[in-house]
């Protein structure tokens, strides 16, 4: 075992895949030469050009062809440049992918993973910084999986290759090279659906995911320090299915509920947690189901002071959970 | 006349040969007279006819593998999938939304046809998705290094989607073993070709992509035939692909919800309907000698009984449990319940 | 057999359609599936084949006339066992699958912090303003749980009317600088509810009268500082006035009354509640089965009720059951009055302020007597004039027989 980043986690769980499972491809625009963001680095020397193809600037397509291959033994994972760039192949995700398996009554389906880098807080401007989670999460048919640690992105995009069903695997890229933890060289699986609780705690339940999961521990351990606040932080990792029963089991134990996401507020994926919470643990609350989120501007503008100012941080979770605990 | 049987023989084309792709062409031209009028009796919500495509549709398919290649239809492609071996009421459960439809259960609109044992892709509604699903699949034949290829079929109007060309763009590049077929019949519901491309031949894009395009004449079934069966041979060799574009025309409105009367003159119609592809062939046989007319008559009564009878069968099956709307969202036992 | 050709859907979200041609007449035999009528919608023009062979016998839909999907067009007289297969929608399943999930368990009754009694977070708010432990109370909602009302009843409020709206107070911002903005209390809320609903679906009649009561003055001034000394509280006119009432109400049934929407409820038994200006607010608790307690256990019954309706020590059976009330406006100086109906009960009684007056007696003599104006607020679906007048002038009469020499036993 060794300490690695994401971005290499992320490149190991292909690597091992592909070596794994002969039928594994990469398919995108630069993966031959290694990829903007080095995630395909070596795949071409080791796998060849058929298996670790550079297809043309043409998202439709590259979605579009991952399907048809994927139902002719082929196990695509098609890589979106950036999530900024995955519209164009909405239609192909969404009125086909997601689709095919329900529409042909179980005869057909579409084992494919489209990854691609998301989030904000590198100076990305408008076209580098998007949150597109909530699109899909809204669409039945597709997992969502969210990662910002070594850990998780090893094992979920490993499991998300095997899973016979079209992954969205989205991966913040401010986290690709945030920090290096412990992941283990062999092979291991996370399951989909599964979320993980980061930290333990007794005053509040803080549901969370991506990016925002470091933000969020940072600020448990300020108000835990300054203000003798125990909060238990939860990673949801899977943004579709999500755990409830996870969430729920803590505000039972907690009575209050902080949901943080980088997206923006209105229609953001954190709404559908606050709904279920609200409607579901009911019972339990002892305070306002309260979310932290960018408010809806365009995520994001260049300027770093307009993007500080725009995207949640520690500082800003740290005075939303003294908020919610005072109530 | 033995020269000609004897270079249609070479082409793979027997007396017996003839006769099946005239049968599938009646059953194609049955069928979809029946569903229109069974549409009218209320009987079900929606119907896309494929009434004057029936050369284009049945002489393409009949030169593919059925069952080994792969094939990609669009709405309209009733010829394509009896051709390739749904029977009559295969199709009508679709048009019922029968539980046991092979095509979908009833999930999807009728004539969406699929079939994972004939290699007939399912197919969703918005136009040409197909095309770069089809590059795709014809990409994992050539990479496991397989002798299969696919077929893709769509109308004028899809040529226009961005979809289309990315898709040709991608065969091209890779040398894929796919056959563009465009059954090309001047209208994209009630917009005539002249507002959907600059050229007077889509074939002509081809080219631009770095393969052969051709254009036929698409109600010459024999012509059709031959333009495809050339294309499969190439593809098969691993020359690449090849786009078809076949000149027909759609005798009827583009659904039961059209009302062609809007956008085109019953002259212009009538014109066409005196070059219908099934008299014209029916027309060829006789002179040839392959039938007579008693023959033609026998095989028209049987391909009706062949209706009725799948008629009857697939109006009196069952229909789906309404429960069942909540399954196959997932492959069953892959996902988390919540 | 005989088959009626009915108008199909011949369209998405085709309605109706409109008879232009029929191609076949009565008597004529027609083929299934051969066209039978030309129909326009405003979607397309339709050829309808028909669906059975046989022969047409009879239009049922004329030329030019509009029909709606499923309207019958023609009958067609069908050789045996030719109808064609019934196509009926499928059979609705009894439950559909709701999307709405269920929570994942219920909750026990001990909630977080071990031993706070299970209320949402709306009636802890509540209480806390109301300054009720939630400890001390029984919940009466589903699963034990503490309901608003439990919360009321613990402090004597009146109970919720239905679906409590929300007063929305006056947004600070709107104020004009010689104006300040008063939250309301939980009570005060309640209250504007109750009475809201009560003026605002009763139409209340009002009625007076006078009683001569200088023999009811004489007579607790003879026996106030005895009943003092004997039961420790202090006599007023009320229980007088309460017992006249009770006492009247069982010969008057129908002001013993609710109004049911579709018919009236009467009550056998006589809770009479006793209007009491709490500090808090108006309280309304109850001396239940008032028509058999004599003067003085009606005194001690209000004076208890009284008291702890002040203190806000009310119990739930405190401010149930009431079917009349008696409003004390006198109390408060008030000669004449008109009180609102306690909502679900058929008529209120002011007792107003006893007043020494010149009248004119028996004889056309003047003299001083001491009256009160009794007036009687009566819900008139129930009611009529001369039902609440006969029951007035009972109480009115009773009233007026105490005397010094009656006694109060």
């Amino acid at each position: 075992m060794a300490e690695k980043t994401m971005i290499e986690a992320v490149r190991e769980a292909m690597f091992e895949e592909m070596k794994r499972d002969d039928r594994v491809i990469v398919m995108g625009e630069d993966v031959g030469s290694g990829g903007v963001f080095r995630a395909t680095e070596g795949f071409t020397q080791e796998f060849g050009e058929d298996r670790c193809m550079d297809t043309p600037l043409a998202e439709a397509c590259i979605v579009g062809a991952a399907i048809g291959a994927s139902l002719n033994g082929i196990v695509p994972i098609a890589e979106i440049q950036f999530a900024d760039f995955s519209h164009p192949a909405f239609d192909q995700i969404v009125s086909e992918a997601a689709r095919l398996h329900y529409r042909s009554n179980g005869t057909w389906s579409c084992p494919i993973v489209v990854r691609t880098p998301y989030g904000a807080g590198i100076h990305g401007g408008p076209y580098h910084s998007q949150s597109i989670e909530a699109f899909y999460a809204h669409v039945p048919g597709l997992k969502v999986v969210c990662v910002a640690t070594p850990y998780d992105a090893k094992g979920l995009l490993k499991s998300a290759i095997r899973d016979p069903n079209p992954v969205i695997f989205l991966e913040h890229k401010r986290a690709y090279r945030l920090f290096r933890e412990e992941v283990p060289d062999d092979d291991y699986t996370i399951p989909i659906g599964e979320a993980v609780v980061k930290r333990e705690g007794t005053d509040m339940t803080l549901v969370t995911y991506g990016l925002m999961t470091h933000h969020s521990l940072k600020a448990a351990e300020t108000v835990q320090a300054d203000d003798g606040l125990s909060v238990e932080v939860i990673d949801l990792r899977t943004i579709s299915p999500w755990d409830r029963e996870c969430v729920l089991e803590s505000v039972k134990k907690t009575g209050k509920a902080l949901i943080v996401y980088e997206d923006n507020i209105t229609g953001g994926f954190g709404a559908e947690i606050a709904a279920t919470i609200a409607q579901d643990g009911f019972e339990y609350l002892d305070g306002p189901v309260t979310r932290v989120a960018s408010p809806d501007v365009p995520l994001t503008p260049y300027s770093g002071i307009l993007e500080e100012y725009i995207l949640p941080n520690p500082e800003k979770i740290a005075t939303a959970i003294r908020k919610l605990a005072a109530y | 006349m033995a020269v000609l049987k004897a270079a249609l023989k070479a082409h793979g084309l027997g007396d017996k040969q003839l006769l099946e792709i005239y049968y599938k062409m009646l059953l194609a031209r049955t069928l979809s007279v029946r569903q229109r009028l069974l549409q009218r009796m209320g009987k079900g919500a929606i119907t896309y006819s494929g009434e004057g495509h029936e050369a284009a549709q049945v002489g393409t398919a009949y030169a593919l593998r059925a069952g080994h290649d792969w094939v990609y239809t669009y709405y309209r492609d009733v010829g394509v999938a009896l051709t390739i071996g749904l029977s009559p009421r295969d199709v009508l459960m679709g048009f019922f939304a029968r539980a046991e439809d092979i095509s979908s259960g009833g999930r999807n609109m009728p004539s969406h046809f699929s079939s994972a044992e004939l290699r007939i892709v399912s197919q969703g509604a918005p136009v040409c998705t197909q095309a770069p699903q089809a590059a795709g699949t014809a990409l994992a034949s050539k990479l496991r290094g397989l002798d299969e290829v696919t077929a893709v079929y769509f109308g004028d109007g899809a040529t226009s989607t961005g979809d289309c060309h990315e898709a040709m763009n991608f065969a091209g590049i890779h040398k894929l073993p796919v056959i563009f077929v465009c059954e090309f019949n001047g209208y994209a519901i009630s917009v005539n070709w002249r507002k959907q491309a600059a050229v007077d031949n889509v074939a002509a894009r081809a080219e631009g992509y770095g393969f052969p395009g051709v254009t036929i004449d698409g109600n010459d079934v024999l012509a059709v035939y031959g333009s495809m069966k050339e294309a499969v041979e190439r593809a098969r060799k691993g020359d690449g692909p090849t786009f078809i574009e076949a000149k027909t025309y759609r005798l009827v409105p583009h659904s039961s919800d059209d009302d062609d009367k809007r956008y085109r003159s019953r002259d212009e119609v009538d014109l066409w309907g005196k070059k219908d592809p099934m008299t014209r062939f029916e027309t060829w046989l006789k002179e040839n000698d392959i039938v007579n007319t008693a023959r033609l008559d026998e095989l028209q009564a049987r391909a009706a009984q062949e209706v009725d009878e799948a008629t009857d069968s697939a109006e009196a099956a069952a229909q789906p449990d309404p429960e069942s709307a909540l399954r196959h969202v997932f492959v069953e036992g892959s996902a988390r319940d919540g | 057999m005989a088959f009626t050709l009915t108008m199909p859907e011949v369209g998405e979200t085709v309605t109706e359609g409109t008879i232009e041609r029929w191609l076949k007449k009565p008597g004529e035999r027609i083929e299934k599936y051969e066209p039978i009528v030309e129909i326009n919608t405003d979607k397309v023009d339709v050829e309808l084949p028909s669906p059975v062979s046989g022969t047409v016998t009879e239009i049922l839909a004329a030329e030019g006339e509009t029909v709606l999907v499923g309207a019958p067009l023609a009958s067609i007289e069908t050789a045996e066992g030719e109808v064609p297969a019934d196509i009926s929608a499928p059979a609705p399943s009894a439950e559909v699958t709701a999307a709405v999930s269920s929570p994942i368990a219920k909750p026990s009754a001990a909630r977080r912090g071990g031993g706070e009694a299970r209320a949402t977070p709306r009636v802890r708010k509540l209480a806390e303003e109301m300054g009720v432990d939630l400890a001390t109370i029984t919940g009466t909602g589903p699963g034990g749980r503490i309901v608003e009302d439990d919360v009321r009843a613990a402090t004597g409020g009146p109970k919720t009317a239905a679906a409590a709206q929300p007063v929305a107070a006056r947004p600070a911002s709107t104020l004009g600088a010689d104006e300040e903005s008063v939250p309301l209390t939980a009570i005060r809320r309640t209250i504007a509810q109750r009475m809201s609903a009560a003026a605002f679906s009763a139409p209340a009649a009002w009625l007076a009268m006078e009683a001569d009561v200088t023999g009811l003055v004489a007579l607790r001034k003879s026996v106030k500082d005895a009943f003092r000394k004997r039961h420790g509280v202090d006599l007023t006119y009320l229980p007088f006035a309460a017992h006249a009432v009770s006492r009247a109400l069982v010969e008057h049934p129908y002001l013993n009354a609710s109004w049911g929407d579709d018919h009236i409820v009467l009550r056998k038994r006589i809770g009479l509640g006793i209007a009491v200006a709490a500090e808090r607010g108006l309280v309304v608790p109850v001396v239940h089965d008032a028509d058999r307690l004599s003067i003085a256990e009606l005194a001690m019954a209000m004076n208890d009720i009284g008291e702890r309706a002040r203190v806000n020590k009310l119990k739930l059976e405190d401010v149930q059951g009431g079917t009349f009330t008696l409003d004390n406006t006198g109390a408060f100086g008030s000669i004449i009055s008109q009180p609102i109906i306690n909502h679900g009960q058929a008529a209120i009684l002011g007792f107003e302020a006893i007043t020494k007056r010149a009248v004119v007696v028996a004889g056309d003599a003047i003299a001083v007597r001491s009256i009160v104006v009794i007036g009687i607020s009566f819900d008139h679906r129930i009611l009529d004039g001369h039902q609440a007048g006969a029951f007035l002038g009972d109480v009115k009469k009773r009233l007026e027989v105490f005397s010094a020499e009656t006694g109060i036993d």
